[in-house]
């Protein structure tokens, strides 16, 4: 396949990006898109040009650190990850445009990498349960129902990469928080800090400069694990739960 | 010696009367390695009593007690949330931008533990002895023991963090068996086990951030350790995003950083995962043990192409319900497997091991699949004019469970296996062919997780003590969550206990040569400007150590692969070519690093092959075999531990041997037939 791809390219934070169009030629449909970007890059590398810089590590669809807007949409034209898409979901002779999530709570760090810290500041103020190490139960002493494990686990699957928020035109991660609080609600473990829980994760989000969520459902459309949009009904429902409680 | 093994074994094996020494001039002998520290009396006990003679640390002095832990896995994320409880302050380094994304992420198949929640005749020392017994009898029985002990621990800590395993309908935990062993001990959550566990981990260790005990560095790489007086006090990291030559001082050093199974450019590992964190540490004097111990998996997606970036893991669980098998005749190799009947097909494993049939072991599963495919019987694509693929078929177990039960069961997978290859598993058989998966070796450690540095305790697949050869499945997060939550926090106590150490500024000359070391590396790599990308000498790598260290090794073929590792290495320092800067996030600067220090890695990976003449786990010498093919073990000769010290950049390295001693277990040749 022969491909003209426009790249976001920047080199720092402070600096202004720009589009950049490259020539690509014998790509194969048996080439993941980052392996298609890896062959870009060694040929810029060859040229002496500075390789168009991405974020990517398991290459396996699981540890959410790739992420790119693919034609306007978060991961691409497939329900899955960057990593996992193959240029089998190109045609010969297509122009590809490619840039960097867009949120302004995902600053570019440099061409198509972004700061995701913000989800993990988001973690932080709740997103767990409190256990100390060695001090659990023994694992039999809650039993949990067979279908809510199952919820539990479904939305556990988020990879927190972060397409959700690029998607959404608000920049609102509700979806991922969504996730968490509905993973943690589903488990009698989770209950006791319920309440806080979100009340905390929510002020977060909001700090961090998300934007707040009108149901528009585009994150879920492009959420590679296909977390569903009632976690935000649970979400919304959950901070009105702890409201009345007096959180 | 020759008169240890008997006379057709011998000839098999291809042994002459006489001393050998394959690696004889690839290395200086050392003193043997004596202390491991591993307590005495009955294996059951030894814990227990190590745990009570550990001293322990005033909880008002914890908060003046400094950790640094390299790595977020399971091991790094565990035993950081661990030690940030306790009081500690801990500072958390990983290369990516969230802890939430080390490769331990990626596990699928589950962890086990000795619960006996089946009553199938499982227990503490059944797991011990399956999983010593696995590592073919090259792994510490103490440390084994232990790890089997805590295993039990580990399921209830992470079902009170919210770890949702896959459960019955009575609201209790389910289990499945996984290769290599007869009982149903292994927890999942469906193929995705290692993320929900390295969630939880992460999770408690985000819940330490906030509460002020621990620090996260995210994309930050260490590239030296920092040792004064002979004790690891620190480490020089660079910031991956300003390019900031940092320095971080502590009291003691945690590496957590993961394996090295990169240095075969092909694998199942993460993009990122490197030897650099280990490897400076081994230069500045920390043993590097049984190196060349790399797990070859038997279930992943075979290559289809030279453009290939890494390869992906179908998890082991798969083989309990998918039958392997290729043609019986070469004639039916390029036919639609559809076509071809029961009768023509050769279910080789369950030929040849009908007691273990599909499930045997990882070794003997990924040489059979080899064997097979060198025969001329594979299946798929040709790459290099072989067929390097056996078929994975569900369609007995799809008529057995219905679509939507295999869905329930194996989840991801299938979907996974289709977006790669593009072919639907429920209409044709999965292809697989094994790929390098994890390596058993690693730092040296003693019983406390101590490496031959004081200060410097490695924890997870960055050491070598729980697996020995060979991993079986499920082991890994277990060791990866028993190291960092159970036993790292009591044992790091005791050197904590001779706290408060001396302050160290970051004008003290040991930390200013570390830093000016790592400032001349990557002004090297920069101004080399030579002619090749750093991939390409890393493709190359990993092309001679697949070929000559792989699944299979010669004494022949090791020594060529060391001569073509050093001119490949000399070219490299001058033929590189790498662009950009080194005050800015530099992909490129990254990379050559750490392809750097696989170029030595390897080459000490070969010596140690060369060393261990004989045939044990993941580790297949051609000279050692039995007549019908199968590994042979040198148990007299070759029961040790082979621990190497970096001599110098000059020099060959030291080996040290440290005995294998089993009390609690009789070794023995592993049969699966």
């Amino acid at each position: 396949m022969n491909l003209t791809l426009k790249i976001w390219r920047q080199p720092d934070a402070s600096s202004a990006g720009a589009m950049q169009t490259y020539q690509l030629s014998d790509v194969s449909p048996d080439m993941s898109f980052l392996e298609m970007l890896d062959v870009l890059n060694e040929q810029l590398n060859d040229k002496g040009e500075d390789p168009v810089a991405f974020d990517h590590d398991c290459r396996e669809g699981i540890c959410g650190s790739c992420g790119l807007m693919i034609n306007g949409d978060a991961h691409g034209p497939e329900v899955t990850t960057t990593c996992q898409l193959h240029m089998r979901s190109f045609s010969d002779g297509e122009t590809i445009t490619i840039e960097p999530w867009r949120a302004d709570a995902f600053p570019v760090i440099k061409d198509l990498v972004v700061d995701r810290s913000a989800f993990d500041r988001i973690i932080q103020q709740g997103g767990y349960i409190s256990v100390n190490t060695g001090s659990a139960p023994e694992a039999h002493s809650v039993p949990v129902p067979r279908d809510d494990a199952l919820r539990a686990f479904n939305v556990a699957t988020c990879i927190g990469c972060g397409a959700c928020v690029a998607a959404c035109p608000n920049g609102s991660a509700s979806l991922f928080m969504g996730a968490k609080i509905t993973h943690l609600g589903e488990l009698p473990q989770g209950q006791p800090e319920r309440d806080s829980r979100v009340v905390n994760m929510v002020a977060q989000h909001d700090h961090e400069g998300f934007g707040g969520c009108t149901n528009i459902g585009a994150c879920t459309a492009a959420c590679p694990k296909e977390i569903p949009l009632d976690v935000i009904s649970q979400l919304n429902k959950d901070l009105r739960t702890a409201i009345r409680h007096g959180h | 010696m020759p008169d240890t093994v008997s006379a057709a074994e011998a000839s098999a094996s291809g042994f002459l009367d006489g001393d050998y020494d394959d690696a004889a001039g690839y290395y200086t002998p050392g003193t043997p390695l004596v202390d491991t520290k591993a307590p005495e009396g009955p294996i059951a006990e030894r814990w227990q009593n190590r745990k009570f003679e550990a001293r322990l640390v005033n909880p008002s002095n914890r908060r003046k007690l400094s950790i640094i832990i390299v790595g977020t896995g399971l091991a790094g994320a565990s035993a950081a949330a661990t030690l940030g409880e306790a009081g500690y302050n801990v500072k958390s380094f990983c290369y990516q931008d969230s802890p939430r994304r080390a490769h331990s992420i990626a596990a699928q198949g589950g962890i086990n533990a000795a619960k006996n929640y089946k009553e199938d005749g499982d227990s503490v020392h059944r797991l011990f002895y399956d999983t010593v017994k696995g590592g073919d009898y090259r792994s510490r029985e103490s440390n084994v023991y232990r790890l089997a002990e805590v295993s039990t621990n580990i399921i209830d800590q992470c079902v009170a963090q919210g770890v949702p395993f896959a459960r019955e309908y009575g609201g209790l935990l389910d289990n499945r068996s996984f290769g290599g062993v007869q009982v149903s001990r292994t927890f999942y959550a469906r193929g995705q086990t290692g993320q929900q566990l390295l969630i939880g981990a992460y999770q408690a260790l985000e819940r330490q951030v906030s509460a002020g005990t621990v620090t996260t560095y995210t994309r930050h790489e260490m590239m030296e350790l920092i040792t004064v007086d002979g004790k690891a006090r620190g480490i020089i990291a660079r910031d991956m995003v300003t390019g900031a030559v940092e320095t971080h001082l502590a009291d003691v050093v945690v590496l957590a950083s993961g394996g090295y199974g990169n240095v075969f450019y092909l694998s199942t590992n993460a993009m990122g995962c490197n030897v650099t964190a280990a490897w400076r540490a081994h230069r500045k004097g920390a043993y590097m043990a049984n190196p060349c111990y790399t797990q070859i998996h038997p279930t992943c997606i075979p290559v289809s192409g030279s453009h290939q970036s890494k390869l992906t893991l179908m998890s082991e669980s798969l083989r309990n319900d998918g039958r392997i098998w290729v043609p019986k005749n070469q004639a039916d190799c390029d036919k639609d497997p559809r076509d071809i009947p029961e009768e023509d097909r050769d279910y080789y494993l369950e030929r040849i091991y009908p007691s273990f049939g599909n499930l045997v072991p990882r070794d003997i599963a990924s040489r059979a699949a080899k064997n097979v495919c060198d025969e001329g019987r594979g299946v798929g694509p040709e790459v290099d004019g072989v067929r390097r693929g056996v078929y994975l078929d569900f369609s007995a177990a799809i008529e057995r469970l219905g679509k939507k039960g295999i869905t329930e069961k194996y989840d991801n997978l299938f979907d996974m296996y289709e977006r790669i290859t593009g072919e639907n598993p429920f209409e044709v058989p999965m292809r697989i062919y094994p790929a390098v998966h994890y390596v058993m070796g690693g730092l040296w450690v003693d019983y406390d997780l101590q490496s031959t540095i004081p200060g410097l305790f490695v924890t997870g697949e960055a050491n070598f003590s729980d697996h020995g050869a060979n991993r079986l499945g499920a082991s890994a997060l277990m060791q990866g969550l028993a190291d960092g939550y159970f036993v790292l926090p009591h044992t790091i106590r005791d050197y904590l206990a001779d706290g408060p150490f001396e302050e160290i500024t970051e004008d003290h000359p040991a930390v200013v040569e570390a830093r000016e070391s790592v400032k001349g590396r990557i002004d090297h790599f920069l101004s080399v400007n030579g002619t090749r990308s750093v991939d390409s000498y890393h493709r190359e790598l990993g092309n001679i150590m697949w070929e000559y260290c792989g699944m299979e090794r010669t004494e022949t073929g090791l020594k060529k692969a060391i001569d073509l590792i050093r001119s490949l290495k000399d070219d490299f320092y001058r033929n590189v070519k790498v662009l950009g800067s080194a005050e800015t996030l530099n992909q490129s600067l990254e990379k050559a690093g750490r392809v750097a220090d696989f170029f030595e890695l390897g080459e000490l990976m070969c010596i140690d092959a060369l060393n261990r003449r004989e045939s044990c786990g993941g580790h297949f010498r051609g000279e050692s075999q039995t007549e019908d093919g199968e590994a042979l073990r040198h148990d007299d000769e070759y029961a040790y531990v082979a621990a190497w010290e970096w001599a110098g950049e000059d020099s060959i390295p030291v080996l040290h041997k440290e005995d294998l001693v089993y009390t609690a277990i009789e070794m023995k040749q592993r049969s699966y037939k």
